[in-house]
């Protein structure tokens, strides 16, 4: 007797496809934290990470090991359950972006007795740019849980910035993608990156929206010079101040995974997904298509987020009323303009 | 039972003790927090009907937004059950029956209301929700109370800006 219609062949084939992501871009994310110090040393004129294998190559795994190893700590006075919620969502949220991102085209598998199209990308849901802003949108309660659970007013300070920072931030960024979106007609990511295999890059047709959509990338993700939430000599430490062990090293490294996803997204919408240049992918078999696209995709990736690492180690933090004006006045603005012009040239095209 | 019925029994059941949840909680911070759990049950809902449109904006504008303003309301008001005033049990009483009165009344106005008879939702199926008919929808037939709506949300913006206007004296940094 069959109870439920599910087919396990499709169970697995996500399973395994969830798996790799989220191990591909715990791994990434990893070698970001070893990227950033190797950055910022060739910025200063230092040499950087260097004693932990060739090159420092392991440094990040013996990073992990002194973050596992450290004392947990649990304030008396903190609430235990939100304190230990905070950082836990700050990494979900921070992961779950991924699932809408299209990694590749498909890939045929072939063997043992097994024939499927297998496409690489989690959910491919007709409102994936929606999806990323919901997302994005409860990213901000781990920040806010975290900091109020460790009952520590700069912690909630902290936190607040934080919070009102990514909610001001969020506002210019949807404004900015509503006119990408006007061009594109559909909010489906593998759709916005088939257009853009057929056509030209996003980039050329919005030029002004990517600028914004990076900046608020910036802010969104609490980099410098937007980094006000963790300003360590102003709010000592910043909502993470109370915590810890693997619970700091999970907002630590949330951080780090939401700038390589929010790298995947821009190229993604920006410049051509697994779109390789002056390649026409139709004349290659599948699987070598998919393998190139993915290598594009991570090429792509891996410029933007060396961008946001430059960025950091250049530019000095802002002050927090600047930001807010910056924000405000002066991206949101910006935005709006831009949507207008992208609609009415739309409509001067239709005629 | 397929698996539509036994995520929609799943919702439903994670709605209805989320909803409790809120009002017996002590904490005002825990209460927000099962509220936002309602809200991902409806969201939930909402796919199952296939109106994902619904169900994403319902997640960004309430669970994401709205939900976060009331958290930083009570975060900074720092209430917790100590500062909370001890309500008289005969109050609590008389909320319970007349609350309980109105929830019959929406029940029965439901239930006998001549559009809903012998109508079943449907689930799965059905593209009411979909991004494509819900905008074509929303700026032709229901043009007029779209529009009114967007000024009444224009005259709230303007009047959340006046009242955070400073005063010509006070200090211009936060």
């Amino acid at each position: 007797m069959v109870l439920l219609q599910i087919d396990f062949g499709i169970i697995i084939e996500k399973l395994v496809l969830i798996a790799a992501i989220i191990t591909g871009s715990l791994v990434i994310a990893m070698y970001a934290t070893y990227g950033e110090r190797k950055v910022a040393a060739v910025l200063q004129d230092r040499r950087g990470p260097n004693r932990a294998g060739p090159m420092g190559i392991l440094q990040p795994l013996a990073d992990g090991l002194k973050l596992f190893m450290k004392e947990e700590i649990i304030p008396n006075t903190s609430n235990k359950f939100l304190f230990i919620m905070g950082p836990s969502l700050a990494m979900l949220t921070a992961m779950m972006t991924s699932a809408v991102i299209p990694w590749g085209n498909e890939i045929h598998i072939n063997m043992l007795g097994i024939d499927r199209h297998v496409s690489l990308q989690i959910a491919d849901i007709n409102i994936g740019v929606l999806f990323i802003f919901g997302v994005v949108s409860m990213g901000v309660y781990g920040i806010m849980i975290g900091g109020w659970a460790s009952n520590n007013k700069f912690s909630l300070m902290a936190a607040m910035r934080g919070a009102s920072q990514v909610i001001s931030y969020e506002l210019a960024m949807g404004i900015s993608l509503i006119a990408l979106l006007m061009l594109t007609g559909t909010l489906s990511m593998k759709t916005i990156v088939e257009q853009q295999m057929a056509g030209n890059w996003n980039i050329f047709y919005q030029p002004l929206g990517f600028l914004i959509f990076l900046i608020c990338a910036f802010a969104e993700c609490n980099r410098a010079p937007f980094d006000l939430p963790e300003a360590e000599n102003e709010l000592n430490f910043g909502y993470h101040q109370e915590y810890s062990s693997m619970k700091l090293g999970f907002y630590l490294f949330a951080e780090y995974i939401n700038m390589f996803i929010s790298s995947v997204i821009m190229a993604t919408l920006f410049f051509g997904g697994y779109d390789v240049p002056f390649i026409d992918e139709s004349t290659l078999s599948v699987n070598v298509a998919a393998l190139i696209g993915i290598i594009s995709l991570l090429i792509k990736t891996v410029i933007f987020i060396f961008i946001f690492m430059w960025v950091r180690w250049t530019l000095p933090r802002f002050r927090y009323d600047q930001l807010m004006n910056l924000g405000w006045k002066n991206l949101i603005p910006l935005a709006l303009f831009n949507m207008f012009v992208t609609g009415a040239v739309i409509l001067w095209r239709q005629g | 039972m397929s698996t539509t019925e036994i995520l929609f029994w799943f919702l439903s059941a994670l709605a209805l003790a989320g909803a409790t949840m809120v009002l017996i909680s002590k904490n005002p911070i825990h209460s927000i927090l099962w509220l936002i759990v309602v809200f991902f049950a409806i969201s939930g809902h909402y796919v199952l009907l296939n109106a994902q449109f619904l169900a994403i904006v319902n997640i960004i504008v309430y669970a994401g937004a709205i939900m976060v303003l009331f958290l930083f309301v009570v975060m900074l008001m720092n209430l917790n059950s100590d500062t909370e005033p001890q309500k008289n049990n005969w109050l609590k009483i008389a909320g319970a029956i007349s609350g309980g009165s109105l929830m019959l009344i929406m029940v029965d106005v439901v239930r006998s209301a001549a559009e809903l008879q012998n109508k079943t939702a449907m689930v799965k199926e059905g593209n009411i929700g979909l991004i494509k008919n819900l905008g074509k929808v929303l700026f032709t037939d229901y043009i007029v109370p779209f529009e009114i709506a967007s000024v009444l949300f224009l005259s709230a913006m303007v009047g959340a800006v006046v009242i955070g206007k400073k005063e010509s004296g006070e200090p211009a940094n936060m």
